[in-house]
């Protein structure tokens, strides 16, 4: 497995994050951000809750709006412009912690729906797309239930196949497997580390240190609305530098 | 010790659930008569159900249904039931069983509304149930327009004018979105048909009129009456106030603080005041704001309030639904790259409406026995007419019958409604 991280970066700039600042009302959430993604880099965010992770990786497809500096998606500049913002968003997948599929429609539907009305791509090759992604998330024989009678492993797979089905050229995961039960962690985990193995340019706040070590080229450290530290796993885990990141290493991996 | 440690050798086969207990003794003594104080509710009700029935069905069924008048009516109960037998006097609704239908309408045009009514059936079931070919949808859209003439008559012209208005705001909307975006395409697609409707329907409609004169018998608004009045008013009412509904609760939500001013002001405003004054505003203040001359139907004023009566709760119970829903579906949509008004329709509106589903059904309800008031304003629905029917000396003292007769219809008309939001409830459960 540990080809994933054999494979080549390029120096391709997939995301640029210069001097980004995010403000809730008054409350300074994300200070001074500056990142570079580049194409086929595989980047796990970790961090104490409420340091604001989530915020970050959801202000790279607007869903949360920034109050200053730049964000640059796949050379598209993020601004309010809303055709930038649906540009950007049909580009990069998300999958969050909740799964977000929308109950009221059969998983085909949940995987045919933003090809159909997004791409306008016809109803017959995107129902072929979401079989393909379907299978390859190995839920083929579901398509046809609603969100509500899969489990949640299942439904996660969903998710990450309905984003799949976009084709998109990033993919964001927002806590991914922390809604979930353990045993059924690692099917999704292996459906992200399959994804990493073809390359995706992947953004992936978890906590699931495994993976990290496993299939991240980088991993980045925030805390109190910083990037705190960034490294490389091995390096990162086993000589973390700043106090911090230190204390939260060993609040995670044990005693 | 050793019953510390347990392995089980075996694991049990799933077992099918146990059959419930049948018998007809056995159900009565769990549901009726399980305890004591439960006994005794049961024999209590019991003998209030006999005293109820005891009167009310003789009274039903020792009945006459052909004399002509009230007296006759006692007279022919008295002979056959015996002197002082108190019996309906069903006669009343045979006699006056097309009124109560039609109101005034001429008798030999019946025809018209009849196969409105089942026409409006025609439309609306592919409306109702999503099994039907979505091609009838076609139907149901011009069905409005071809129900209008049918019922009014005149010129045919005027609905198709009428709806080219639609047709051409929704070629304005094409034609400028692509060139000028979403926000311009809209107001033009809400201006076009309005200003084609104020200022060119009339002339337009005239004179393709004069080229090709087509047309039906025409019939004035005062001559429309009983059911057939009561079901017009009711149903578009229904049919119109739940799109303005919904765009009223999403007006309410907006960012753009006139949309949002103007909604939650409609929306008070409405529910601030009795549908009767909106009745009386419609029957006689708004002549005066309307150009000396021009005449408005006084049937279509008074559908106007009653759906903006109706829209306003509407739009509260279909924002009960939208605050339902979790922020991660608004979140899910956006996500994809859906647009506001893809995420609203395929994504946010399925899922609030389905969630209200229960109270929309209400506020359809109360809005069809709300038809009622259009009595006070002189219209004269099956409530109306009572009063008309009783004024005649053959039916004077007649009461029960009438209103009995008229609150069955309506109940047919609610209960079918509500047990169409059953079904529909059950039918969009999907959760297991
Ligand atoms: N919509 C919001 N309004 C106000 N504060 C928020 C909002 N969302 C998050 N926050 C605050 O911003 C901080 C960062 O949140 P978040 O990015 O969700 O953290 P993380 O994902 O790292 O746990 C937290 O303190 C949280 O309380
Ligand atoms: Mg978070």
């Amino acid at each position: 497995m540990a080809n994933a991280k054999k494979m080549d970066v390029s120096d391709e700039v997939a995301i640029q994050i210069e001097k980004m600042n995010k403000w809730y009302g008054s409350f300074h959430v994300l200070k001074d951000i500056d990142l570079t993604v580049y194409r086929g880099e595989r980047i796990v965010i970790c961090g104490p809750s409420g340091s604001g992770k989530s915020t970050l990786i959801r202000c790279i497809n607007a869903l949360e709006e920034h109050q200053q500096g730049k964000i640059t998606v796949d050379g598209t500049h993020l601004s309010s412009d809303l055709k930038n913002i649906d540009a950007i968003r049909s580009e990069v997948g998300m999958c969050f912690q909740h799964f977000n599929l929308f109950p009221h429609l059969s998983i085909l539907e949940n995987c045919t729906l933003a090809p159909i009305w997004v791409r306008k791509i016809p109803k017959k090759e995107a129902e072929e797309t979401a079989m393909h992604f379907l299978e390859k998330v190995k839920i083929p024989d579901q398509a046809l239930k609603y969100p509500g009678q899969l489990s949640g492993g299942q439904q996660q797979r969903v998710a990450i196949a309905r984003s799949l089905c976009m084709q998109p050229r990033i993919m964001l995961f927002d806590e991914p497997t922390s809604a979930l039960d353990p045993e059924m962690i690692k099917e999704v985990l292996d459906t992200m580390i399959e994804l990493a193995e073809e390359g995706m340019t992947m953004l992936c706040v978890t906590h699931e240190m495994g993976f990290a070590r496993q299939v991240a080229n980088r991993v980045i450290f925030m805390d109190a609305g910083q990037i705190v530290e960034q490294n490389e796993p091995e390096e990162f885990f086993n000589n973390p530098q700043s106090e911090r990141t230190q204390l939260f290493l060993s609040q995670i991996l044990g005693h | 010790m050793s019953k510390l440690s347990y392995v089980r050798t075996e694991m049990l086969p799933e077992q099918a659930p146990p059959v419930a207990q049948a018998g007809i003794v056995k159900w009565l003594r769990e549901n009726l008569f399980s305890s004591i104080p439960n006994s005794i509710l049961t024999l209590a009700s019991l003998a209030f159900l006999y005293v109820i029935l005891s009167h009310v069905l003789p009274w039903m069924f020792q009945s006459s249904w052909t004399a002509n008048s009230l007296s006759e009516c006692r007279s022919m109960i008295a002979a056959a039931y015996g002197e002082g037998t108190h019996g309906a006097c069903w006669a009343v609704i045979r006699e006056r069983f097309l009124q109560l239908v039609f109101g005034f309408y001429p008798a030999e045009l019946y025809w018209r509304p009849i196969v409105a009514f089942i026409l409006m059936l025609v439309a609306l079931a592919p409306v109702l149930f999503d099994k039907l070919p979505r091609k009838m949808l076609w139907f149901s859209a011009i069905f409005p327009f071809l129900c209008f003439w049918l019922l009014w008559g005149g010129s045919i012209w005027v609905p198709i004018v009428a709806l080219a208005g639609f047709v051409l705001g929704g070629v304005a909307y094409a034609l400028i979105g692509a060139k000028f975006g979403n926000l311009p395409a809209t107001i033009a697609a809400f201006l076009v048909p309005v200003l084609w409707w104020l200022l060119l329907a009339n002339p337009v409609s005239n004179g393709l009129h004069s080229i090709i004169p087509l047309g039906l018998e025409a019939v004035e608004s005062a001559k429309f009456g009983g059911f057939m009045l009561s079901v017009l008013i009711g149903i578009t009412g229904i049919v119109m106030s739940l799109p303005i509904g919904v765009l009223l609760a999403l007006g309410r939500q907006s960012d753009l603080l006139i949309v949002k001013a103007i909604c939650v002001g409609f929306i008070e405003f409405i529910r601030g005041v009795p549908l009767i004054t909106l009745l009386f505003v419609a029957s006689v203040l708004l002549n005066y704001f309307l150009p000396p001359g021009t005449t408005f139907d006084i049937i279509l004023r008074v559908i106007i309030m009653v759906t903006l009566f109706a829209s306003a709760y509407m739009a509260e119970v279909i924002r009960g639904g939208l605050a339902a829903l979790p922020k991660g579906q608004y979140e899910g949509a956006d996500s994809l790259g859906l647009d506001f008004w893809q995420s609203t329709r395929l994504i946010i509106m399925p899922q609030a409406l389905k969630i209200s589903i229960p109270s929309i059904v209400s506020t359809f309800i109360g809005l069809f026995k709300d038809t009622v008031l259009v009595s006070i304003i002189g219209l004269l629905d099956p409530i109306g007419l009572t009063t008309n029917i009783r004024a005649d000396a053959a039916w004077n003292g007649i009461i029960w019958e009438l209103y009995g007769f008229i609150a069955l219809v309506f109940f047919i008309f609610c209960f079918s409604m509500s047990r169409y939001s059953m079904y529909l409830e059950r039918k969009l459960q999907t959760s297991h």
